[in-house]
Order: C-alpha cells, then structure tokens, then sequence
C-alpha cells in the first residue's frame, strides 16, 4: 500500500529457480514494492506470497538469510570502510571474513577497501552493495535499477555477476528503466503496469540468448 | 552464529562506528560535562547543598547525556537505510537489541566515570562505599541503555523521534533514577547496608528491561 492506495493489486507471477527476469515498468508501477515485498521488508497486506519455500504471511523473516537486495541505497554505515561494511553484512550473515573479501575483491573493490562509504562516490557505492549481496551467496538476488550510477567498467562487472547467477545457484530479480542494457542479461521479461504483471509475449524478442546458456 | 556472537557483532559495529565518527567524546561527552558544571554553577551559592544534591545531579547529567547516545545510536541506522540491511542480515532481532544496548551501556558507563570525577571535584564529594557505587552505577547503566534501546526503536522513522524518545524514556526509567540516586547518596553517607536495597532495585529493573527488550525488539524493528 502507498498510502491508502494499493501498489500492487492483481500481481500473478511465478518464478523458477535460475532465471533471471526482468521487471520493466514506468516509476511506481510498483517494480520496488514488488522487489521489497519478495525481500520481506514489506508486509503483504492481502493474497498470497511465497518466496523461497517461505510463505510470507506466515514468515517474512525466515527466507532472509538466503536472499540479497540491492536497492537504492546502499543499507551502508557512512563512518564503517568499505570493507568494514561488508564484512559486517557478510558475518551477520552467518559467512566468513574470507566469503566478504573475496566478494571484495570480485567487485573490484580493492584499491578503495580502506575508505569509509561517506566518501564513496555513487558508482563505487553500488558496487558496495551488491558485494555485500554477493558475500552473502543468495539463492535469490533482488537487484533495484542497479545499472544507476555505475560507469562502463561497473556495468561489466555487474553483467558478468548478473550472468554467472544461474551457474552459480542463484534466480534474479532485476528491476530496470534501462531496458537495452538489462536485456542483455535477462532471460525473462516481465512488465508491471498500475500494479499489475504482465508477461511479456513470447517471440517479441523478450526471451533473451542467455536462456539457452543456462538452461 | 550464537546468540552472543550476533550481539558482540552488532555492539562491535556500534562501537566502531563511535570511534570512527568521535561523536560521544565531541560531543556527548562535553554536553554532560557541562550540565555537571550548568549544576554546579546553579547551587553555588549554598556550597552544602552541593554534595548533598550530587548523586541526583549526576544522573539527572547521565539520563540528558544518554538521550543523545540513544539518539545516535539509532540515527547511523536511519543512514543509507541501514536499518533495512539489519532486517534483511538475518540477525537474531533479540540479539541485535543486545548488541545495541550494550554498546550504549559502554558509552555511557565511560561517560559515568568522567562525569563522576567531574562531580567529585566539582561538588565537594568525599567517596566511599566504592563497591555498591560500581555495582549500582553498572545496574543502573544498563536499565537505562535497555530502556532507551527500546524506545529508541519504537520511535525510528518517525518524524517527531527527537522529542518523542526524551518523553517515553524519562518516565520508563524513573526506577533507574531514582535507585541510582538513592544508592549512591546512601554510599556517599557511608552507608552501604542502606544503599544495597536499592541496588537490588537497579538489578531488577534491569533484568526486565533486557527481557523485555529481547523479546520485543525484534518485531518493533519490522515495524518502524
């Protein structure tokens, strides 16, 4: 609900392990709510939702562990360094320092590991965040516009991250105004319109190459 | 991971934060500092007064201090939507609230034993009855960090949180003050036998608080 007003109404959407679809939708359609809502953070005010096995009218805490969001800001503490922060989100997570500074490393995070995120420019930040998603090693990862922000060697590494997720375990939600760009990595294409999904037609060059890569 | 460990992982953070920034010793610390001297310069013109009044000024000092320390706790959360990562960390919610308490609890028990010399040199107090003194101070810091952890949740995200948390606080704790208070003017006058009842108070009171806190800490943080 945004104020009295439902953000989702009418949502049917169904999602297999290793896929990695694309949300499309103009600002709030309700691709956030949707991505906040499978995360947990938000509590389903009516119908039904299960992610991960987990009901989430029963449980909306009990799937946690085995998913990561990377949304708008970067959950982050602006006095902890870069590697301060992940390695907090990694332990809490209940995976070692090593798990987080690998992700660190993997991000391309090394150089700026020692600063502390108040100082982090906007791109580097992002790159935080979904370190932070990957040291957690998620069997589902929710990624909120997280092409914003990063510049050409970002966007690659984000690519490559988005790409390896079916070999790697894992199902992707990615939420995108830059369509061109996720397309490239997606494997599925879902519109959300007035809090509605609706699937985009097969043939319509929405079913990407990468689902015969995996598949 | 341990209940233990989760809670040492997050007071850890905490603390670290509050190194990093120097807020508590900028900033908290000089503002308690001057409420003991705002006191001190009050009374000053009854110099006997002064001691007698002393262990009430102190934690009247230690309570408007701790106000501040609860605030920051939960304002580094507010940043960057920390407080969602916590959420989403899957960290026990219970241990969590230790693990924040507790890092106020040092904060503030660190803020006690300067604010404690201060009012010694300041007010004219002669200390005795060293051991209740400690024992009331630690049962005391830690009702109030408790206390205010979880007042400090309740009021995160909302709009009038920097003048809703002194309202709810300041009641809850007035066991906390009032205990506090009693047993250190009771220890101060050479009495111990007289302050340890209200020590039992603090220890009391502060069990419940961090009962009650670990239980409802979790589902107060899905709330906010």
């Amino acid at each position: 609900m945004l104020g009295r007003f439902p953000a989702l109404a009418g949502a049917d959407l169904e999602v297999e392990a290793g896929e990695i679809v694309l949300l499309a939708g103009a600002n709030g359609a309700g691709k956030t709510t949707l991505l906040r809502l499978c995360a947990g953070l938000l509590p389903l005010r009516s119908g039904h939702a299960e992610v991960l096995g987990v009901d989430l009218a029963v449980d909306r805490r009990a799937m946690r562990r085995s998913l990561a969001l990377v949304g708008h800001e970067t959950f982050c503490y602006d006095d902890l360094t870069v590697q301060e922060n992940i390695r907090f989100a990694t332990r809490a997570a209940g995976r070692s320092v090593a798990d987080a500074d690998a992700a660190l490393e993997r991000l391309g995070l090394g150089r700026a590991a020692r600063v502390t995120h108040s100082r982090l420019s906007q791109g580097q930040r992002r790159r935080v965040a979904l370190a932070i998603a990957l040291a957690r090693d998620p069997r589902l990862l929710l990624l909120d516009e997280p092409h914003a922000g990063l510049d050409e060697q970002g966007r690659s590494v984000l690519d490559a991250v988005v790409r390896a997720a079916p070999s790697e375990g894992r199902t992707v939600l990615l939420a995108s105004h830059e369509l061109d760009v996720a397309r490239q990595v997606a494997t599925r294409e879902i519109r959300i319109a007035a809090g509605r999904v609706h699937e985009e037609p097969a043939g319509a060059g929405r079913t990407l190459p990468r689902a015969e890569a995996w598949a | 991971m341990t209940f233990f460990k989760e809670a040492m992982l997050v007071a850890g953070k905490d603390l670290r934060i509050e190194r990093r920034s120097r807020v508590a010793l900028a900033q908290i610390l000089p503002f308690g500092g001057i409420v003991v001297v705002m006191f001190a310069f009050a009374l000053d013109a009854d110099r006997t007064s002064l001691p007698i009044a002393a262990p009430g000024l102190f934690w009247a000092a230690v309570f408007l201090a701790a106000l501040l320390a609860i605030g920051r706790s939960f304002t580094v959360e507010e940043a960057n939507r920390a407080r969602d990562g916590l959420r989403l960390s899957g960290l026990d919610g219970g241990a969590i609230f230790v693990g924040k308490a507790l890092a106020i609890a040092v904060e503030l028990f660190l803020l006690e034993v300067v604010l404690g010399a201060a009012v010694i040199a300041l007010y004219g107090v002669s200390v005795s009855g060293v051991l209740v003194l400690v024992c009331a101070a630690l049962a005391a810091t830690v009702g109030l960090a408790a206390t205010g952890t979880v007042y400090g949740v309740l009021a995160t995200g909302l709009r009038a949180r920097d003048t809703l948390v002194p309202l709810l606080v300041l009641p809850a704790v007035t066991p906390v003050m009032l205990g506090g208070s009693r047993a250190f003017a009771a220890a101060l006058q050479g009495s111990s036998s007289d302050a340890w009842p209200w020590v039992q108070l603090l220890v009391a009171f502060s069990v419940l608080a961090v009962a009650a806190g670990t239980m409802a800490f979790g589902p107060l943080l899905e709330e906010g």
